[in-house]
């Protein structure tokens, strides 16, 4: 896995380059779940811009829009797009816009980031899957602070009482939410017993920026008749060390001063 | 005395006709399936009928998702549901990225009767109208509700469809049903009333009488398209008539009579009323008793017309 794991490191800095060239966005919440999104397009998933047109494709949405760049830069990778085009993040006219915008950009599946809204849009995708009799696995992925919105819930009786089992939701479990610690802000008690009790069955990744563990989680067969939740623990802003564990990060973005720091860290850990 | 019949009946035959013709249709609801009358669809089709249970936010959403998979989903619950509740999730998660979903939304207006204000949408098609890319429909009877689900169904794109609860009157002509092409009910020369919904039939009822009694020559336009609206129709019978009145079961704010208004301002001089609900929350009632009240029966609207002569 030593060739995902630079990858990771390479598209934290490109994420990292585009928040500093957009002057805005979010660089907490896009560093912890890199892992969690190249492990879905890199290995768990078959999406390709050869298929994209194939309604047999695997399906990802972005729950957690506010990750855009991670999921920009990664689509980018892949050939959705040309690399050149990440520099125009946010920009006025750009096709990556600042939350994920389906009708602008191939690889994009729904428009995201209003946050809840993600999740079930996936579980509709999964129904449809199913009703269809398609080979179509999908993935959403949604913040710890997401989740206190309370469509998330509806959406998950749904994915339990449809018998979703080829719809996987990951919660990248950071602990930070904009305004401070998730278990201030909102309590939300045990994540496993809660989706538990929602039907799904339920993975722990005790380090969700751990690639081999996060494939690891998502290589598990799927439990017939049950939709699955993982439970990936992260560290928000991962990778570098001023932006790491930082409330003040949520929706921050680094100076060139930073800019520079950061890279020179992520490129250390690299070698 | 005319034959009644609901407009939502109309809504629930058409989807079972459509089920049968198209295969990519499929119908979604929220526990409302037979007062939204989904549920003989549901009974055809029972592996095309999804009932989300009382999750009206998430019926928004799974039926974006379901669009991305081919399905054309028919979105169904009571309009304050719909375009109140779930506003948002039509806006960000249906309209903002133009997926094909058919918002249908039983229950408007104040003739939703005894359930009271709480449940009757007086607003909706405000909220749907100022929605980017959302077409507006609001079938006059059962017969157009039919041929308006017939006609969203070969749109490609998001669709807000407003269906009245109570039996209303159903015109002995079928009229043909063109997406965003008015229907000119009656000719006239002297006023033209700009109606949808169940008050296209109160219109006729007052052009006739004061055709009959005053020699006043009235036209009635049935605006069953409210976004994008006919603007040529509207236009070239306001430049005819120069007295418009618009007749909505709705708020005068932001509906059908604000549609008219914005195609009229700074294209000529018109004597212009609106009339609706004005401003103001339903109540119980019977649907009848809540017309009068609003001044949306009859002999109210016929007054208000008289006075702009």
């Amino acid at each position: 896995m030593s060739s995902l794991i630079q990858k990771c490191a390479d598209i934290r800095i490109e994420v990292l380059t585009m928040l500093n060239q957009s002057k805005s966005g979010h660089s907490g919440g896009s560093l912890s779940a890199v892992e969690l999104i190249a492990g879905a397009y890199y290995d768990a998933l078959n999406i390709r811009p050869e298929n994209w047109k194939d309604p047999d494709r695997d399906r990802f949405v972005l729950s957690k829009g506010h990750a855009a760049p991670v999921l920009y830069s990664i689509l980018a990778d892949l050939g959705f797009f040309q690399k050149a085009e990440l520099s125009t993040l946010r920009k006025l006219h750009s096709r990556l816009q600042g939350h994920p915008d389906s009708k602008k950009l191939p690889g994009i599946e729904a428009a995201t980031g209003s946050l809840g809204q993600g999740c079930s849009i996936a579980v509709g995708m999964a129904m449809a899957a199913k009703a269809q009799h398609r080979p179509v696995k999908v993935f959403t992925l949604l913040g710890d602070g997401e989740i206190q919105e309370g469509v998330v819930w509806e959406a998950c009786m749904a994915a339990s009482a449809y018998r979703l089992d080829n719809f996987t939701l990951i919660v990248d479990v950071n602990g930070l939410q904009l305004d401070g610690p998730c278990e201030q802000i909102l309590p939300m008690g045990d994540l496993q017993k809660k989706f538990e009790a929602f039907g799904f069955t339920v993975i722990t990744v005790e380090d969700g920026n751990n690639i081999d563990q996060v494939l690891e989680a998502y290589s598990q067969p799927a439990v017939k008749d049950t939709p699955r939740c993982i439970l990936a623990h992260t560290v928000k802003g991962k990778g570098v060390s001023f932006i790491e564990h930082q409330v003040g990060w949520h929706g921050r973005v680094p100076d060139d001063q930073e800019l520079a720091a950061a890279v020179r860290e992520l490129q250390e850990k690299r070698i | 005395m005319k034959e009644k019949k609901m407009i939502r009946s109309g809504y629930g035959e058409a989807l079972v006709e459509l089920g049968e013709r198209n295969a990519d249709v499929v119908v979604l609801d929220a526990d409302l399936s037979h007062a939204t009358m989904t549920a003989q669809f549901a009974q055809k089709f029972p592996e095309r009928f999804f009932n989300v249970g009382i999750a009206e936010a998430n019926m928004v959403n799974i039926s974006a998702g379901m669009s991305t998979m081919g399905y054309i989903p028919f979105c169904s619950t009571f309009a304050l549901f719909g375009a109140g509740r779930a506003y948002e999730q039509i806006r960000n998660s249906v309209a903002y990225p133009k997926f094909n979903v058919k918002i249908c939304c039983t229950h408007s207006g104040v003739t939703v009767g005894e359930d009271g204000g709480s449940h009757q949408a007086v607003e909706d098609i405000a909220l749907m109208r100022v929605v980017p890319d959302m077409t507006v429909v609001v079938p006059c009877d059962a017969n157009e509700a039919k041929n308006a689900v017939m006609a969203i169904s070969e749109y490609d794109g998001p669709v807000y469809l407003r269906l009245a609860r109570s039996p209303s009157a159903v015109f002995p002509q079928q009229m043909p049903f063109t997406l965003g092409k008015a229907n000119v009910m009656k000719d006239g020369t002297d006023m033209v009333i700009f109606a949808c919904g169940i008050m296209v039939e109160t219109a006729l009822e007052c052009a006739e009488k004061l055709e009959r009694e005053k020699g006043l020559s009235i036209a009635v336009i049935n605006v069953h398209t409210i976004k994008p609206i006919d603007a040529r129709c509207v236009l070239s019978y306001a430049c005819r008539c120069t007295r418009v009145v618009t007749l909505e079961e709705h708020s005068v704010i932001g509906g059908l009579g604000d549609a008219i208004a914005d195609v009229l301002i700074g294209n000529g001089d018109f004597s212009f009323k609106k009339i609706g609900i004005n401003d103001m929350f339903g109540q119980s009632g019977t649907p009848d008793e809540l017309l009068a009240e609003y001044g949306l029966d009859a002999a109210s609207v016929e007054q208000e017309i008289v006075r702009m002569f």
